[in-house]
């Protein structure tokens, strides 16, 4: 098994798929001779070719669009946005299109298709290259969601969503891209999705997090432990459909629960985990269900380090509950 | 006949006539189809003409919620369904189902989804008119906003090419269509991948209430294909012929790899938008008299009659005829049974997931509780 980073792995997963699969064909923007603005794509236009691997003109509306197209006539697209925060123009494809096609069609018309977006801040993107867009498409019956946090995870839950029936939105933490190695296997296997991962076994308090929090997490459970207090830390994985009987059994297990984003905190993912606890688990609860977000604030630039939840507010809040 | 130009501006926005109003063909057009293909062109358009009478009387008599008039632009979806074949995709707008009807699909199942019934294709999960049928054409599932199916139609066409298939898709619209962002995707997308794809935009006069000189300060609308580098022409979109020839010369071209092509069909929509419009007041008077004088189905008796193939008798019984067989599929669609609960929860995904399916079972157990029968004999059947 060779060590990769986690933009390593999605390499690694294109390239498996497409060799497994004549009819996944990977584009969007600068993914083609160049690889992608993080060389995602690298070297897939050489072994594939143009008819496989292919740079699009600057619309993601047409890519996302075309996209369908080719999803419902045979093909296994995996369309690129450059970042998440270009996403906004393909929204009414996402959302209005590739997630209702199935359901308007009466199972007519499918569109089995992968998005892949980085997201997240920590490169000093300032406003339009750091968001967070998730709980924009969670609300979306019909799209799926998924966030890997390691390299092996990028890799089979790549491959898992490329091989789905159904569009699946796959973002990527640019900020964990280079930041994170780990083994990946050559060959091709899947990470089922709608399952959590445990990070971390723990008995005093649940945190749930995914994509870059999960080091975060991980950082804030190893301070935790040295006063004392153990933590079980939750990677979602997957946000839509969401493993919830998985969620709410670590909830109960400790009956504290932190819930880790960094996207802004109203109306957002953690808000939604934390009424699944309140609905599922209230009776096990020992504290406040508690939320670590961004602000709800636009993403800034100078000072993302503050803006970005850190082990430090992550502590913060493992405490209150602990103590509570 | 039909010249579609890339680069003449005179040339892209003249309108190309063949049958004008009074049922004469153009000098140097030759008739090459059958007689019998002839008068399923007139059937087909009669039979559009029958659904909207019908579909009119239901929607007045409160029997289904809605449905999309198209008086007046029949010839436009008759004459460019006729161009293509049954293994090519069609991307309609909600104002094409003359296509579909010419092809094949069977008014019955039509009329399911006018009512919206347990035998509709969309499971009565949609509004009246956005049908969605792979059989005997792949009719692509309609939605309701405008222009999103346009680069959809550039992405099916280009897997097609990928695979060295022959195959075409039509992705058809209106004047509204134009200004949308999928309009420009697609032929942004189309021009530079040189898609096998027909642009139909049936140039009706009016988005809903809005008249096309408010829509666009081009010179109409294939002009617009210039900036993509698309070839465009102009045809008179009540011309079932002109429309034919012009369709047809694209289905050509975008077979023999040329690339896409964009038709503007200069037409008039005659009824309102939809059953909740009344154009009356915002169309003038005068203007959908003027536009009566050119109607498609009008100057194609005049050039029938004048082969021997039709008079009014004959006209009269097969209108008859039509609207015997569309009343005769909206009572069958009347009378069949609502979709059960189960198709608000399938669908969604492949497979139903946990908490869909946790939804469902959920809002079954509360019908049951409250003793409503519709709850599917006490279990959620999924």
């Amino acid at each position: 098994m060779a060590i990769q980073t986690l933009l390593g792995a999605v390499n690694d997963a294109l390239r498996t798929a497409m060799r497994r699969d004549e009819s996944v064909l990977m584009f969007g923007e600068d993914v083609g001779l160049k690889g992608g603005v993080f060389l995602a794509t690298g070297g897939l236009q050489k072994e594939f070719g143009k008819e496989r691997c292919f740079d699009t003109p600057l619309s993601e509306d047409g890519i996302i669009g075309a996209a369908i197209g080719m999803a419902m006539n045979g093909m296994r697209p995996v369309a690129e946005i450059q970042f998440q925060d270009f996403i906004f123009p393909a929204f009414d494809q996402i959302v209005s299109e590739a997630a209702k096609l199935r359901y308007r069609s009466g199972g007519q018309y499918t569109a089995p298709m992968v998005i892949r977006t980085p997201y997240g801040g920590g490169i000093r993107g300032g406003l339009y290259h750091s968001q967070s867009g998730e709980a924009y498409f969670c609300h979306t019956p019909g799209l799926k969601v998924v966030i890997p946090s390691t390299p092996y995870d990028a890799k089979g839950l790549l491959l898992a969503s490329i091989a789905d029936p159904d569009p699946v939105l796959f973002m990527e933490p640019k900020a964990l891209y280079r930041s994170v190695k780990g083994e990946v296997p050559e060959d091709y296997y899947t990470v089922d999705l709608s399952t959590t991962r445990t990070v971390l076994e723990g008995d005093d308090v649940t945190v749930f997090c995914y994509g870059a929090m999960v080091p975060v997490v991980e950082k804030a459970a190893a301070m935790a432990a040295e006063k004392g207090i153990s933590v079980l830390v939750i990677d979602l994985r997957t946000l839509l459909p969401l493993d919830e009987d998985g969620v709410v059994e670590a909830a109960k297990r400790t009956g504290r629960v932190v819930t880790v984003t960094e996207a802004p905190r109203f109306c957002g993912y953690a808000g939604e985990i934390s009424a699944i606890v309140a609905e599922r688990a209230m009776e096990y609860m020992e504290a406040p269900v508690l939320r670590v977000t961004g602000f709800d604030t636009p993403f800034p630039n100078t000072l993302e380090h503050h803006y970005l939840p850190d082990a430090r507010r992550v502590i913060d809040a493992i405490e209150k509950v602990y103590s509570f | 006949m039909m010249n579609p130009s890339l680069d003449d501006p005179a040339q892209i926005v003249a309108m190309k006539t063949i049958l004008d109003p009074s049922g004469q063909l153009a000098e140097g057009y030759s008739v090459v189809v059958s007689d019998d293909e002839l008068l399923h062109y007139y059937r087909s358009m009669k039979l559009v003409r029958a659904f909207d009478d019908i579909c009119l009387k239901l929607q007045r008599s409160g029997r289904i919620g809605f449905s999309i008039p198209n008086l007046g632009i029949e010839a436009c979806q008759i004459g460019a369904a006729s161009a293509l074949r049954k293994d090519d995709w069609f991307f309609p707008s909600y104002r094409d189902f003359g296509m579909a009807l010419y092809h094949g699909v069977k008014p019955v199942d039509m009329m399911h989804n006018m009512f919206g019934n347990s035998l509709d294709s969309a499971k009565g999960r949609q509004m009246p008119v956005h049908f969605s049928f792979t059989e005997p054409i792949k009719f692509a599932s309609i939605s309701s906003p405008l222009g999103t199916h346009l680069p959809q139609a550039v992405g099916a066409a280009h897997a097609a090419k990928l695979r060295g298939e022959d195959t075409v898709a039509l992705a058809s619209f209106g004047d509204g269509g134009t200004s949308t962002l999928g309009f420009h995707s697609a032929l942004t997308f189309a021009g530079v991948w040189k898609s096998p794809v027909v642009f139909l935009c049936q140039n009706n006069g009016y988005a809903i209430s809005l008249p096309a000189h408010e829509q666009t300060a081009s010179d109409g609308y294939a002009i617009k294909g210039m900036g993509y580098g698309v070839r465009a022409l102009t045809v008179d979109g009540n011309d079932v012929f002109a429309v034919r020839e012009a369709t047809l010369e694209a289905v050509e071209f975008a077979r023999a790899g040329g690339g896409p092509t964009l038709i503007e069909a200069v037409t008039f929509r005659m009824g309102g938008h939809s059953t909740s419009d009344d154009p009356s007041t915002y169309v003038p008077k005068e203007v959908v008299e003027e536009w009566a004088k050119k109607d498609p189905i009008d100057r194609f008796e005049k050039f029938l009659g004048a082969r021997g193939l039709w008079d009014a008798e004959k006209g009269e019984q097969i209108g008859k005829d039509c609207l015997a067989e569309i009343d005769a599929a909206a009572k069958v669609a009347a009378a069949t049974a609502p979709p059960t609960l189960e198709t608000i929860f399938s669908d969604v995904y492949a497979e139903i997931p946990a908490h869909i399916r946790k939804q469902g079972e959920a809002s079954f157990e509360l019908s049951n509780r409250l003793g409503e029968a519709a709850a599917g004999d006490g279990a959620f059947p999924l």
